[in-house]
């Protein structure tokens, strides 16, 4: 019984703690949505807590999550890669702003071919994700690859569950393709007609590691940081570009963050020389009307420090920060957070 | 007299301290019936609307498309049937040898050990497999023994079409693989715990009639445990079914009817997993819930048959002694 | 190789097992054979066990040192430790038991004790060794449409109430189990010298066992320390520190899942520290519980 004892008192001992922590629990905000920029959240929480003492706990369950859970009132801010559109935005009475940039990447697993040699456009893409083109030595891949060596079947790796970075390439490839757009569609999730299926980037990239002639997509970080093979593709400016910071900004420079309500701007197949067409911005979702203005005034502060102060760690990170220019706008964007008297918040 | 008196309302107060005692106990118990009661309740009425939209053909359709808010869950529970019936044909004949070794070969100093052992493959988290799975086990049968199967298995005319494919590791085989390393240690244990409610006498009247050790296993010990050895490969079928983290890391998950095992398939826990956090749109979250309330009810008629054989088997043992 | 062909030796009363008979040969060659196979099976589930235990020390001891209990869960790109986690896993496990234990206790001496034959403790019984298999995602989804979706967060009690209801039949199992290696002498003996009901279980039957109550509880605990699905949609993470049970919080199981994810070193690296601290937790916690039991059995 002794034994029983002991597991029972510290049983008990840790409800009591539970309990007597709430009374003074330090400030926390929660966040929840895209997996997209988790790596930054983090990264920024972290700094942001040595800095200021609170503490922003952000949980990666993916975009739809992020909306479902911002919807359902349960996080204090909800993070997507889909922007919604300015209906639902005021259906729901949501806020939404732009937090950081990235890209996401087609990737490969060939022997024969080195990162960034080998050059696609969206046409051909889509048409290997529909699975009709099926075999590496297709015509349409060889004719804008001369020099290289391909052969073999194609092994299509693409996302099981919901997700943004499938928001960004299949909007893309539905900009491209006709036939995509009628038969598959946009969406977090869509009915994929070929492939294997890795849960999140990271499933996606080993997946591609594994599998020899395979072709995915993830965000960019996760083929930076797994070494996989990136390909180059033909913008809307008919320029063949490689993936990186460079590219990523040259597309979100052209936004019209102000011209778009709710600052949705979706940064696939934007225009410019160097432009890669498949940038994307993560958002922001808040409450305009918060149950808890305190938390979302915090929410606010934390995302002003990180415009500020959270450059460097975006960029050692792989994303692109929002340009300064933008940053008046979002912080305009602010001010509809409100709380129940109609003053803002921040 | 006073004495008498004092005893019977002593009596009587014991008969209603034992009455509170066993109505408190009670209650514990019906807990546990509110609890089932309460997942039913639950997830019928999360899966209300598929159920009264779609209605049973919801079970017909392979279509899986969220942005046209199609939901057909049969792709789903063809991987979770197809996923489980590999696990149990590479789990019970190997659950049978082992439960073989515990009970007739194994040295007596070596029982306990290798039995706890056997056991311990029970107790490693589901998570831990799926890591395992993705990222040793599976990269390591691409590169030697899918190949091989496919070179060999996959040229038989007619079945062969089973083992075709790219050899890339991941799939409803891989899945059903790591599902039967899952269920052995259940299915294996019940078997060695029904073998030795065998009476010596009888294996020893086979042994005495000249019988080896795998006729008396055979022939008397199997018989006499039938019950049991079912209700073990129902428990295992029952576990493998509902195996979540393990599969969802490797079966490779995609909505996909085929005969092929070594291609991308699905089953309900994964695609739970995958995708419930994740589902924003009502059709979407009631689809998935629709899936879990199918996946209760065939793990619960299967754990209820296996419940049922293994009872069976106690009654005779009840009846024997 | 079946029982017909004992029948005819013996039936002739000539020994028929000699080594050149044939059908003598063949019955020894098929034994040997079954039992070679039986061998390599037990062999087979051996190589499974040292091959993930191998896997888990290779790749886990490498970030196994004081760090990983004493810093908490860093941001990609930084070393740290999971002390959060750890700490997180306690309190939420620790609650579930403590939920756990006094029900799985109680309507463990309900199915012995008391009801015992009757309909009510036959249904209970059956409905929990079905729950004791129960798919534990499905559990995950009943509490978070049962708590998580009504008060409107992620907290660490959706997670504590989530394992508990995986632990109750593993509690409710072995006690009952072992109130019924009781001898009945031992409950008459307490009977007649005048004992209320309550007290000959909760002081006699109850007491005797109380190391198989333990091993109840090891097990419970055990089985529901790695427990990841039904974590992912009730407790959630967190990054930081957080004893506040009413908010996210973090655990071992659900970092582990996405740091093991995760396109950076130092979180995989974490990730299989985290995987072989669980691993060995939950089977230190068998084998103690698996020596208690025995004890108490014999």
């Amino acid at each position: 019984m002794r034994f029983s004892h002991k597991i029972l008192g510290l049983a008990a001992a840790m409800a009591v703690s539970a309990s007597a922590s709430v009374a003074f629990a330090q400030t926390t905000i929660t966040g929840a949505g895209a997996t997209f920029p988790f790596p930054i959240y983090a990264k920024w929480a972290d700094e942001y807590k040595k800095a200021t003492g609170t503490a922003m706990n952000y949980q990666s369950i993916g975009s739809g999550g992020g909306i479902k859970q911002i919807q359902s009132k349960t996080v204090d801010f909800g993070a997507t890669d889909m922007p919604l559109a300015a209906a639902d935005l005021a259906k729901d009475g949501l806020v939404q702003f732009p937090a950081i940039i990235g890209g996401v990447v087609p990737v490969t697993n060939m022997d024969s071919v080195k990162p960034g040699e080998m050059k696609l456009t969206g046409p051909v893409l889509a048409d290997i994700f529909l699975g009709k083109i099926k075999t590496w030595n297709d015509k349409a891949i060889t004719d804008l690859n001369p020099g290289l060596k391909l052969e073999g079947p194609i092994t299509v790796v693409r996302r099981s569950d919901g997700s943004g970075t499938t928001f960004v390439f299949v909007d893309y490839l539905s900009k491209v393709s006709p036939e995509w757009k009628s038969k598959i569609g946009v969406g977090t999730a869509v009915a994929w007609p070929e492939g294997v299926g890795g849960k999140g980037n990271e499933g996606v990239a080993q997946y591609v590691q594994r599998i020899k002639g395979s072709i995915g997509y993830v965000e960019y970080a996760y083929a930076k940081k797994n070494k996989l093979d990136h390909i180059a593709l033909k913008n809307k400016d008919g320029q063949f570009v490689q993936p990186e910071e460079a590219t990523f900004a040259a597309a979100s420079a052209g936004a019209d963050w102000k011209g778009t309500p709710g600052m949705g701007v979706i940064l696939t197949d934007q225009v410019g020389a160097k432009s890669w067409p498949m940038t994307s911005a993560s958002f922001i979702l808040m409450q305009s009307k918060p149950a808890k203005p305190e938390a979302s005034r915090e929410v606010l502060k934390f995302f002003e420090w990180a415009l500020k102060n959270g450059s460097k760690s975006a960029v050692e990170l792989d994303y692109v920060p929002i340009p300064t220019a933008t940053v008046s706008l979002i912080q305009a964007e602010w001010k509809k957070v409100t709380d129940a008297s109609g003053k803002a918040v921040f | 007299m006073a004495r008498a008196n004092g005893s019977t309302s002593k009596a009587n107060s014991f008969a209603l301290q034992d009455k509170i005692f066993g109505y408190s106990t009670q209650f514990f118990a019906l807990l546990v019936l509110v609890t089932l009661v309460g997942i039913i309740a639950s997830l019928f009425m999360g899966s209300w609307q598929t159920l009264s939209e779609t209605g049973p053909k919801f079970f017909v359709t392979d279509t899986w498309d969220p942005v046209r808010k199609v939901f057909g869950g049969m792709a789903p529970l063809w991987g979770t049937i197809i996923t489980a019936t590999i696990a149990l044909v590479i789990g019970v004949p190997v659950s049978f040898g082992i439960a073989i070794f515990l009970t007739e070969m194994c040295p007596p100093a070596l029982k306990r050990p290798l039995g706890t052992a056997v056991e311990l493959l029970a107790a490693i988290p589901s998570i831990i497999y799926g890591m395992w799975g993705l990222f040793v086990f599976a990269p390591l049968f691409a590169e030697t023994l899918q190949p091989v199967m496919i070179n060999t298995l996959g040229k038989i005319p007619v079945i062969g079409v089973v083992f075709q494919g790219t050899p890339n590791g991941f799939g409803v085989f891989t899945a059903g693989v790591i599902l039967s390393v899952m269920v052995i240690p259940f299915i294996a244990s019940v078997m060695r715990d029904v073998f030795d409610t065998t009476p010596p006498i009888l294996k020893e009247s086979a042994y005495g009639l000249g019988a080896t050790t795998w006729e008396v296993v055979w022939n008397v010990v199997l018989p006499y445990t039938k019950a049991g050895v079912i209700g073990g490969i129902m428990l295992g079928l029952g576990r493998a079914l509902g195996e979540t983290m393990a599969v969802t890391f490797v079966i490779g998950n995609a909505y996909n009817i085929s005969p092929k095992l070594f291609e991308p398939g699905n089953s309900i826990a994964s695609s739970l997993a995958n995708e419930f956090n994740e589902a924003s749109d009502p059709a979407h979250l009631s689809a998935l819930i629709t899936l879990g309330l199918t996946l209760f009810v065939l793990s619960f008629c299967v754990l209820a048959a296996s419940r049922w054989m293994l009872s069976t088997l106690t009654k005779r043992e009840g009846k024997r002694t | 190789m079946s029982a017909l062909e004992i029948v005819p030796g013996s039936s002739t009363g000539k020994s028929l097992a000699t080594p050149d008979n044939p059908i003598y040969k063949r019955r020894v060659w098929v034994n040997r054979f079954n039992m070679l196979m039986s061998l390599g099976t037990m062999a087979f589930g051996m190589v499974f066990l040292l091959w993930i235990l191998f896997t888990l020390f290779s790749k886990g001891l490498a970030a196994f040192g004081p760090a990983l209990f004493t810093q908490m869960t860093p941001p990609p790109g930084s070393d740290g430790g999971l002390a959060n986690a750890i700490f997180g896993s306690l309190m939420i496990v620790g609650s579930a038991i403590f939920i756990a234990t006094p029900i799985g206790i109680m309507a463990g001496i309900y199915l012995a004790e008391v009801g015992r034959d009757n309909w009510v403790a036959k249904i209970t019984r059956f409905i929990n060794d079905i729950l004791l298999s129960a798919p534990s995602i499905v559990i995950g989804l009943f509490v978070y449409t049962l708590i998580v979706a009504n008060v409107k967060h992620y907290s660490g009690w959706a997670g504590a109430v989530a394992l508990a209801i995986i632990a109750v039949p593993v509690v409710v199992r072995t006690t009952e189990t072992m109130l019924l290696l009781v001898p009945n002498s031992m409950r008459e003996a307490a009977v007649a010298l005048g004992a209320p009901q309550w007290r000959v279980v909760l002081m006699v039957t109850l007491k005797s066992v109380q190391g198989g109550v333990v091993t109840g509880v090891l097990l419970a605990l055990a089985r529901i320390s790695g427990e990841t699905a039904p974590l992912l949609f009730t407790s959630l993470n967190n990054q930081f520190w957080s004893s506040d049970m009413n908010a996210p919080m973090a655990n071992l199981p659900v970092v582990i899942f996405q740091f093991a994810m995760s396109p950076y070193e130092e979180w995989q690296r974490l990730a299989w520290a985290g995987a072989l601290l669980i691993t060995l937790t939950v089977l230190v916690l068998n084998i103690i519980a698996r020596t208690l039991f025995r004890q108490k059995s014999q």
